[in-house]
């Protein structure tokens, strides 16, 4: 199996009055189409690291390999565009964009690559917004919808580009139980249909469990790692 | 064209915001607009009455002797410049008209009809009878003929300084607004006074109209380099009309500070509110470069920002400073009716006023574009 995210001795040190290192000499890497979940307690480093492996954020120290193509020393412009071809982000808050409709929102990062045909992504859209069950608000400003909507959006944004990777980090943390079942249901079924390679941040241990991968971080290191 | 498309929503989205920017810009360039057109029709209206109907070059004898021969040449040369309107041979000289018991000093003015009418207007000026045709009719102003009491048809007795008397026919009236001249012109034919005062073919001076006025000192320099001859003298109107063009200059100078001013509060008022938007739109800013839009894509959209609210907001200050320009003529009309001021829009000042407010709102967009480059995705989604 190839691997489709590889960390190789990444450490990260927030620069400051006094520097904080929160990642020590990582080395993970993930298969592609496996479905992985990293837990671990607030401040142990798990979004950082997440957000590493997006490219949002810069190693310290140690490299970083998505898809193949080696980030260290990548120009802004080159991440951004290997983000948008490689990357859906689902996070805990949808941060969809109030200004535009679910449908916009959801097509948005294909408008930006510019590479597939209105019509095609427009189909692929909709057959999102049929699985995810928000076909009926699709139409509807961001704002206007409830919670879990605007969440299910979120994630046929992430989805829209067909990515490699989904990263989530807490998607379901703002999101009733009924929601959050729902939700990672609907991950699974991408999973398997596109063989989408998933790597969802919880703290949730029943939520990890259902994975086929559990990485555990403390205090910056990995502490546990198992695969089913 | 993504960028453009985000920039309308954010501006549709904060509604308010936006139509109050519109707002002020609109009121800033109206009167930018309304300024600017009434101080350039006022200037013009100034220019016309000193300059509309006079020569705005004259060419006269510089030696003793009063007269120029061999003028035919001269004026077929000056013609040949291309940058004259009229060019007109004149033979004039003072004398008197017999009224009862005393003499009344006039100036007697031969010319060509057509060529100086082409000057001084004198066709439209005539209010009553016609030109004069033959050599032994002259067209006197109003105010002379109403203090000699005279009828079109009548006889006008010259008296020249050597004491002959010779008798004309008024074959009209003209009134030129300017009553020193109605007063004291007498006009007739160029052969009629080089007959009358004994210049045979000479003339006493040539009179030339230019389109552009504000070049006349330049076409009478052009003039004399073309003729290189020291007996004659060449003036222009600017050089006898020194207070009325600093005057000018005067309020030129106080409408490009006012413009000046406009403009610079259009750039800070518009670079206000977009940085206030960068602000705002932060976290949309982050997130769509979470999703890949490159920085250069993110920082158009302000620049585009700046352009949509400078071209609304100059359209809509440009239709309500023509219109505050219409209301001042309406509001200030004399109490016959007629204006005020002479309104003269000129239209390349409009399209120049709007072009450079379009420019400077766009430049107004650069300070926001540039400081959402440094935005960070990640900084909007550690924060949350």
């Amino acid at each position: 199996m190839n691997n489709v995210v590889e960390l190789q001795s990444v450490d990260k040190v927030y620069r400051g009055v006094i520097d904080t290192q929160v990642l020590f000499g990582i080395n993970l890497s993930f298969e592609e189409g496996s479905f992985n979940s990293i837990i671990g307690e607030s401040g142990s480093g798990k979004s950082t690291l997440l957000n590493i492996i997006g490219t949002l954020d810069k190693p310290t120290r140690g490299e970083v390999f998505i898809d193949g193509n080696r980030t260290n020393g990548l120009s802004r412009g080159k991440l951004a565009e290997l983000r948008n071809r490689t990357t859906g982000f689902v996070f805990q808050f949808h941060y969809l964009l109030p200004e535009f409709t679910a449908r916009e929102n959801v097509l948005m990062p294909s408008v930006i690559s510019r590479k597939e045909p209105a019509e095609l992504v427009a189909d692929r859209a909709d057959e999102l917004f049929e699985m995810l069950g928000i076909s009926t608000v699709k139409n509807n400003l961001a704002t206007k919808m409830s919670g879990g909507e605007q969440q299910r959006t979120a994630i046929a944004r992430a989805l829209i580009n067909n990515p490699r990777i989904v990263l989530a980090d807490e998607p379901t943390g703002n999101l009733d139980s009924e929601n959050t079942t729902t939700i990672y249901k609907r991950f699974r079924q991408i999973n398997e249909r596109y063989r989408t390679t998933f790597i969802i941040i919880t703290h949730d241990r029943r939520i990890a469990e259902e994975t086929d991968r559990i990485v555990e971080i403390k205090d910056g290191r990995i502490v546990v790692d198992i695969k089913k | 064209m993504l960028s453009f498309r985000i920039a309308v929503r954010f501006l549709r989205s904060g509604r308010t915001q936006t139509l109050l920017i519109v707002t002020g810009i609109a009121v800033a360039v109206s009167i930018q607009v309304f300024v600017g057109l009434l101080i350039g029709s006022l200037q013009k209206s100034l220019v016309d009455r000193t300059i509309g109907n006079s020569p705005h070059i004259t060419i006269s004898s510089a030696t003793d002797i009063a007269t120029m021969r061999d003028w035919e040449k001269l004026v077929d040369r000056i013609e040949q410049l291309g940058n004259t309107k009229a060019v007109s041979a004149s033979a004039s000289a003072n004398a008197f008209v017999r009224n009862g018991e005393t003499d009344l000093p006039v100036l007697v003015r031969g010319f060509d009809f057509e060529n100086a009418d082409r000057i001084y207007n004198i066709r439209s000026s005539i209010y009553e009878g016609r030109p004069y045709q033959s050599q032994r009719e002259v067209l006197v102003g109003r105010d002379l003929r109403e203090e000699l009491e005279l009828d079109i048809s009548d006889k006008l007795g010259v008296l020249l300084p050597n004491g002959a008397v010779n008798t004309f026919t008024i074959s009209g009236s003209y009134d030129l607004g300017v009553s020193s001249i109605n007063k004291s012109w007498v006009m007739a034919n160029l052969k009629t006074t080089q007959g009358l005062f004994g210049f045979g073919g000479r003339i006493t001076s040539i009179e030339i109209a230019v389109d552009e006025v504000f070049e006349a000192d330049m076409i009478a320099y052009e003039i004399q380099q073309l003729l290189n001859d020291k007996s004659i003298r060449i003036e222009n109107w600017k050089e006898l009309n020194e207070e009325l063009l600093s005057g000018l200059d005067g309020q030129r100078i106080s409408s490009t500070v006012i413009q000046a001013v406009i403009i610079l509060s259009v750039v800070i008022a518009i670079a206000s509110v977009l940085a206030v938007s960068v602000l705002q739109k932060s976290r949309q800013i982050g997130i769509l470069k979470a999703m890949g839009i490159k920085d250069r894509t993110a920082s158009l959209i302000f620049i585009y920002q700046g352009f949509l609210i400078g071209l609304a907001g100059s359209i809509l200050g440009i239709a309500l400073g023509l219109g505050l320009l219409y209301a001042f003529n309406i509001f200030t009309a004399n109490p016959e009716g007629t204006a005020l001021i002479d309104l003269y829009i000129d239209y390349s000042f409009v399209l120049r006023s709007w072009f450079i407010v379009l420019l400077a709102s766009i430049l107004a967009g650069v300070i926001p574009a540039r400081k959402s480059l440094q935005l960070n995705p990640i900084d909007v989604i550690r924060e949350g």
